[in-house]
This record gives C-alpha cells, structure tokens and sequence, in this order.
C-alpha cells in the first residue's frame, strides 16, 4: 500500500525498499543462515571443528526428520501438536522390545521388531490424528492436543517413569554410527528429505496434497480424495516422529519417556516455517524445512556454547519464528 | 462531479490505461463497462488512490483531487464496494457500518447506542429490515452488499463506486439494490457502476462509458445507444457482425441429441433437492432454469456425487451404480464446472498446469508417478485451442484474468473427455469476448457428443443455448421446455408460475 510519500503523483519510480523486501523474502533463510554462521565464526569458540559439525549433524537430524513431516501436515493447512509424544512413545517402547526375554532370545528379529513395532505404534497415533481431523472434523490444533497430552502419558506409564539404560550396539547404530564419517541420522534426513520432495513434486500424492491445501472444495470438487489426502499425512508425519524418536533414544542409549522429543513441536513447527511453509496450506518446501531445523539448530548451539542460559534461548526462538513470520507476509504480497 | 482526463498508466513496462478518461455529473449513475483487461479496474483503483497515475487529471467536485491512498479517497467523499465484499462477517451489522469511523461519547468510547440508530435508519432507507446487532455473516450476499453500501453512505460520501454489485444477486435482490441505487441518485449521489450485465445498463444508468485496451471508446447518454452497439463497441467490432452471430454461440435447437447419458427420477438430498426429474442425451444441452435458491446448484451436486441422495434413483448409461463422491462421478466421465470459481473451481496459488490437469490426473499417473511430459503437451494443446492468454503455464492461475481462469477451469473438465459436462454459471463475471468464446468451446464439445446440463440465470443463454429447459421451483422440477420455439416470455412465465410455494422463503 503506498503511504503519501510524494506530493508529486507524475514520473515516480518504483521504490527500492519494495525490491529489497521481495529480495528478503525469497533468500531470507539462506541470508539468516549465512548470518548465523558469520557470527559463529567469529565469536564461538573452536566452532570451525570437526567435532562442532558432527555435534550439530547429529542434534540438527531429529529436527529435520519431524520438520519434514511437519511441513506436510501444515501443507494441508493442518498442525500436529503430537510430534514430541510420539517421539517419546516409539522411544519408550523400543528398549523394552529389544530388551524383553523375546528380544534377548531372537537378537535380530527382536531388534527389526524393536524398529518396527513403535513405528507401526506411531503411525497409529497419526491414524488417529488423522481421523479425528478429517472424519470426526475436529480442529488439528484441538485434536492433536489429545495425544500431544496423553501420548506421553502413555510413555511413562509403559516405562514406569524411569530412566531406561540399555546397552545394545546394533540398535544405538542408527543415533552414533557413521557412514562416510558423517553421523549416520544426518544421511538419514538428508534421504528421508530427498524421499518426501519427490513424492511432493512428482507424484499424484503430491499434488493432491498441495490442492487440498490450497483450496479444499475446490479439491474436493476435482475427485482429489481429501480425506485420505490428510490421513496419509498426519500418519507420515507421526511415522517420521517415531524415527526421530528411535533416533534420540540410540543417540543416548537411554529412554527417558519424560524428555524424549519435549517442545519438539514447537522447534518442527519452527523449523517448518522459517523454511518458508504457509500456515493456510498449500506450499510444502521440503527441502526449506530442512533448512529452517539447521537455523534453529545453530540457534540453539551458538547461545549454548556462548553459555547463555536455556530460558533465553527459548527466547531467542520465539524471535526467529516471528521474524520467519514477518517474512512470509513480505513474500506474499 | 467527476473528471478524469487523458490517464496513464504503466506496471512494470506493460501499459495498461493509455489515453483513458471518464466524466460523471452530479446525481448520476454512470455504467463503465469493457472487457476484463480493457482498463476498468485500473481506473477505478487510480480514483481510489490505490495505484498513482502516471499521467493525467483528476477533478472531483470541481477541485483537483490528490489521493495517495484509499483513506484519503474515503475522505474526498469517493467510497468504493468491490466485488469482493471487504466486510466483517462475524461483527455486527453495526459495527460494519461503522468501523474505523465509531461516533464517540464524551469520554472517548464507542457511543453505540448512536451507532445502532444511524446503522438503523440509514438501512430502513434502503427498505431493509434487519436486526442491526446480530452478526453480518448470518445475512444473504444481499444483505451484506447493501450493508456495504449503507457503509459508504454514511461515510457521507458523494461518489459511490460499484464494482459487479449484481454478480451474486438474484433478481429480487437486484431490484432492491437498484431502488437503493436510485434513492442514490435522488439524494445526488453520484454513482460509478461496473457491470458486466448490458441489461442492467439500460435498467439503472442514465450514461455510460465504453472503455477497451487501456483507453477510453466512447460515452453515451444511455437512451442514444442499444446493447448490440454496446457490444460492438467493447469488442472493437462491427454492428452487423454481431447481429449475424446472434446472442449466444450455443445454438440450441439445432444439435441431434445421441442416445441417454443419464437419467434422474425423484432425486432429493437433504440440501434443498426435492425432486428432481431430468435426463440429457448425447449431443445436447439441457438447460436448467430457475431463481437463485430454486435447487439447480443442489441438482448439479446430486448428480456429481457430492451430496448424498435421500430419495430417487441416478442412472447412467452403462454404469451400475450412481457416483457416490465427485471421485466416482469423474471415473464415470462427468465433468461439473462449479459456478463460485474462487471458493470451489480454482486452487489459486498452484499453476495453471496443475489446476488443469488436477482431475485427469489418475490418467496422468503410473504407480504414482505423474507423466511429465504428457502433462505439459496436453496443457500446451488446451490453452492453442482454446485460446488460453497467459505468459507462462507454470505461472499461478490468480494471475489470469476471470475470462482466462473459467477458460482453464473448463478445459479441466474438457481433459477427462466427459461424457455429461455440468456447468453452473459458466460464463458469469467474465467478459463479452470470452463468454462468447467459452459458449462456442461448449458447442464444439456438444457437437462431439457430450451431453451438456447447462444451469444459467442468464434467460438469454437458456433460450438460445439450450436444446430442453427443465425448470425447477423450490428443490422441483416442474416442467420441461423444448427448443426450437421457446420464448424468454414462456420461460419467465413457467419459472415464475407458482404452484402454491412461497418463493418469498429463499432469500435470506
């Protein structure tokens, strides 16, 4: 909207600030990355290591593997508040799996099983989520508050409230193996990503996904099945969860049914947005996700190690999605 | 009151008002009609102070005016209601009228107790009753264009500009609106009306103006010029030609109707259908004619599968069972071009390649994997053969002008190779050329064998178009009408006819 700058209504140029906003708006990630690591360089110390990187590879993964799910929900126009509990729940259940007189019997079915169970658990959370949104037409935010709550809960119960230890190399390879030196969940992102934009760019899946999104009578009108379009993707959504889940526990060799996956929805959502997602559906960048988790990544890591207390750097979180945020409004014009 | 003279204007290089001007006496209602791209909208948001001209003179109420921005043109006394209603609908009626000007108490706060009164009498005005406290949405489109202009009346203002003020009103509706039009004009108020309706030209304005690429045609007293002229004018193109084309490129009456696509007896769903009888063959349209709130939209549903029946039987032609979801209708061949483009036709941030092919889709996929390359040659194919303008198929389909987006959202259809198209509305708000371009994309479609249900409130397309009108009253249908030989007068007369009902019932 132009404001009454200029007296004179003949020959005016277009205005340079509004360049400079579009400019801001398409690179702005990649700008607040290149930011981000500048400061890094110069004020953290021994932040140009071998170790740095592989620290934050390995934290940045769970981030990213949700964001991408996340991404696909908000790409419906949907949120899902239940990231973090499901993560807790696929957790909690692995150990005991593998860990049961079964697992100990039968090593390597117990440890496929100790994999598979609680990801088929988490998708069963996702089914449900799914349900409740599109068949029961219940608000996202409302529905998945319902496992966000009890999913946890559910956790805790199964472990009792403790803190699970466990030895069992195989099945802490997929949170501290690595493959050609890099953290093996860092690849594990990086190909759960290329999977998913594929899937968004070049299949039916995804187009669907994008229409429903976009305009969801419209979609609805054009034979697009809506409803199964948005079960599939809080069920995706909940199935990448329960990996990341998977991922923290092995990263630990501990389940801790209290802190697995905790305000994970809130960094998802985070990471999502900053990576350019419409909160009202219709644009899944799959690989932005992936750059949003980095940014809150390297958030995290620069206050930490420049020793600035949690609660700010909760703070300081709240600021980069408000400014992402801010952004979005500037691309949309 | 209102001169405009020799405006210019340029986005980014393209012209789009080169040359263009507009005059409105005082108390006058002024027509301003052309085809979508000719220029109206321009002009209209450079007086609003939406855009700033490049070139030109404005004067309004005798001084030159100077606007930077809507306030300020709000302020002049200019007040504008867009197609798009910009209206609050979970607010008061009140607080709609009065939003961002609240009168005050002495201590600063909302005086609402005088805000209820003036919302109140200002609407009484217009010959409205309406409870001025409960919230806009729960009003008919009507309503809340009135409200729209009962805003801008008591904004005092001393031009008000209407941007398509009939496009989702029925007839009714319209003549309440025209009677608050014309208090407009008695109270000298000027008025600015952008229709694409020519009827309703010659029913309200005193003059109107032709406008086509960019500039300015010419500006008749309404009573020197007739709706062919008109026509010729926008179009650039000679009386004599149009006159030969006649009305409509539809031509009912003259197809040869092929065997039965489908059938419906005594369909009713629980959305206003009560009994619908009906049947098209192939090669023909049928016509579905009625007053808005009579059932057509709910018939068209009912046959797509997007509301379930609650009585009555669908059949077609070699298929067992009815469509069940607008899935199944699209897997048995039938396309249904919805009449509300924005809200149930586009997906307006994806491309217009992929609102194209988004029903012909499963076609396009193998094991989930769309066919690239296919896609791209059959959107090339539609937008060369029915003359789809755009820069870019990848470029999103809100950038296209309405003509454009109704062209892509048939071609849709058009691409499942349908054997029964549906249209609602399909040439509604978009302009002279393309409506006559989409009719005659129809009549190829027809004369190949597709069997057409055409819903118009346009009795002229029916007439014209159609081969049978069936006529619906009230969710019924109550009779059939069979071209050659049907009059406008002989549809009025049967869509009007009462058989007992209470047509009053189906506006708010």
């Amino acid at each position: 909207m132009n404001t009454r700058v200029a007296p004179s209504v003949v020959d005016r140029k277009p205005k340079e600030g509004i360049a400079w906003r579009t400019l801001l708006g398409r690179y702005g990630t990649l700008i607040a990355l290149a930011v981000l690591l500048l400061v890094n360089i110069l004020i953290t110390p021994n932040f140009l290591q071998w170790q740095t990187l592989f620290v934050n590879i390995s934290q940045v993964a769970t981030i990213a593997i949700v964001a991408v799910g996340m991404t696909l929900v908000i790409a419906t126009g949907g949120i899902d508040l239940s990231v973090g509990a499901v993560m807790a729940l696929a957790g909690a259940l692995a150990p005991l799996i593998f860990g049961s007189a079964f697992g100990m019997a039968n090593p390597v079915l117990g440890l496929v099983l100790a994999i598979a169970l609680p990801l088929l658990a988490a998708m069963a959370c996702g089914l449900f989520n799914g349900l409740m949104i599109s068949v029961m037409r219940v608000q996202p935010i409302i529905a998945t508050l319902i496992l966000f709550i009890s999913g946890r809960g559910i956790a805790q119960v199964l472990t009792n409230g403790n803190l699970q230890t466990f030895s069992h190399p195989a099945f802490s390879y997929i949170g501290t193996g690595r493959v050609l030196g890099l953290p093996f969940q860092g690849w594990l992102a990086v190909a759960i990503a290329a999977l998913v934009f594929w899937l968004v760019t070049r299949t039916i899946h995804g187009r669907h996904l994008l229409a429903v999104g976009g305009n969801e009578r419209a979609a609805e009108l054009s034979g697009v099945p809506v409803r199964r379009v948005k079960i599939g993707v809080y069920i995706i959504c909940a199935f990448l969860s329960g990996i990341a889940g998977l991922v923290v526990v092995a990263i630990n060799s501990a389940s801790d049914a209290a802190r697995n996956g905790n305000l994970m929805e809130l960094d998802a959502i985070a990471a999502a947005v900053v990576g350019g997602a419409l909160l009202q559906g219709g644009r899944a960048p799959v690989f932005g996700a992936l750059l949003g988790a980095v940014i809150i990544q390297l958030v995290k890591y620069t206050l930490l190690a420049n020793g600035i207390e949690d609660e700010v750097a909760l703070i300081a979180k709240a600021g980069i999605i408000v400014a992402a945020v801010a952004l979005q409004q500037g691309r949309r014009e | 009151m209102l001169a405009m003279r020799g405006i210019a204007k340029s986005f980014a290089g393209a012209v789009a008002l080169d040359g263009a001007s507009l005059t409105v006496g005082s108390g006058e209602v002024h027509g301003l009609i052309g085809q979508n791209g000719a220029g109206k909208s321009t002009l209209i948001k450079i007086l609003t102070g939406v855009y700033l001209r490049d070139a030109g003179d404005v004067s309004f109420a005798g001084n030159p005016l100077q606007i930077a921005s809507p306030r300020e043109a709000q302020a002049a006394g200019i007040s504008t209601i867009y197609q798009e209603l910009t209206l609050v609908p979970l607010r008061s009626v009140t607080e709609n009228v009065v939003l961002g000007y609240e009168p005050r108490t002495r201590l600063g706060l909302i005086d609402w107790r005088r805000a209820h009164a003036r919302t109140r009498s200002i609407l009484t005005d217009f010959g409205i009753d309406v409870d001025v406290h409960a919230p806009l949405g729960e009003y008919s489109t009507a309503i809340q264009q009135l409200v729209a202009i009962a805003r801008a009346v008591s904004l005092e203002a001393r031009l008000v500009i209407m941007d398509e003020p009939t496009s989702s009103l029925d007839e009714r509706e319209v003549a309440v609106l025209f009677s608050v039009v014309r208090r407009l004009r008695e109270a000298g108020t000027s008025v600015l009306y952008v229709s694409h309706f020519l009827d309703e030209l010659f029913t309200i304005c005193d003059r109107v103006t032709i406008m086509r690429d960019g500039a300015t045609i010419a500006d008749h007293a309404i009573g020197e010029t007739d709706k062919t002229s008109l026509i010729a004018e926008m179009l650039g193109r000679d009386v004599s030609e149009i006159q030969a084309a006649g009305m409509t490129e539809l031509g009912g009456g003259s197809n040869t109707a092929g065997e039965l696509v489908f059938e419906a007896r005594g369909v009713a769903t629980n959305r206003r259908l009560r009994s619908l009888d009906l049947s098209v063959r192939a090669g023909e349209i049928v016509g579905l004619g009625g007053l808005l709130g009579s059932g057509r939209t709910e018939a068209a549903r009912a046959i797509f599968g997007a509301d379930r029946l609650s009585a009555g039987t669908l059949e077609f032609t070699g298929k067992s069972a009815p469509p069940t979801t607008p899935a199944d209708a699209i897997g048995s061949g039938i396309g249904f071009l919805t009449e509300d483009r924005k809200a149930e036709g586009i997906i307006p941030d994806m491309s217009v390649r992929e609102n194209l092919t988004l029903a012909l889709l499963p076609a396009l996929t193998r094991h989930g994997h769309i066919d690239r390359v296919r896609e791209r040659e059959l959107v090339e194919g539609f937008i060369q053969s029915l003359g789809i303008k755009l820069n870019d198929m990848d470029q999103p389909i809100r950038e296209l002008s309405g003509g454009n987006q109704q062209k892509v959202l048939l071609a849709r259809w058009l691409a499942i190779h349908p054997k029964l198209l549906i249209l609602d509305e399909p040439t509604r708000g978009v302009d002279v050329g393309a409506k006559f371009e989409i009719q005659a994309i129809i009549r190829q479609h027809v004369e190949r064998g597709v069997g057409v249900l055409l819903i118009s409130s346009e009795f002229e397309e029916l007439v014209e178009g159609a081969d049978h009108i069936v006529v619906m009253q009230d969710g019924v249908s109550v009779g059939r009408l069979s071209n050659p030989g049907v009059t406008e007068e002989a549809l009025i007369s049967a869509i009007a006819r009462a058989p007992g009902t209470d047509v009053q019932q189906e506006i708010s």
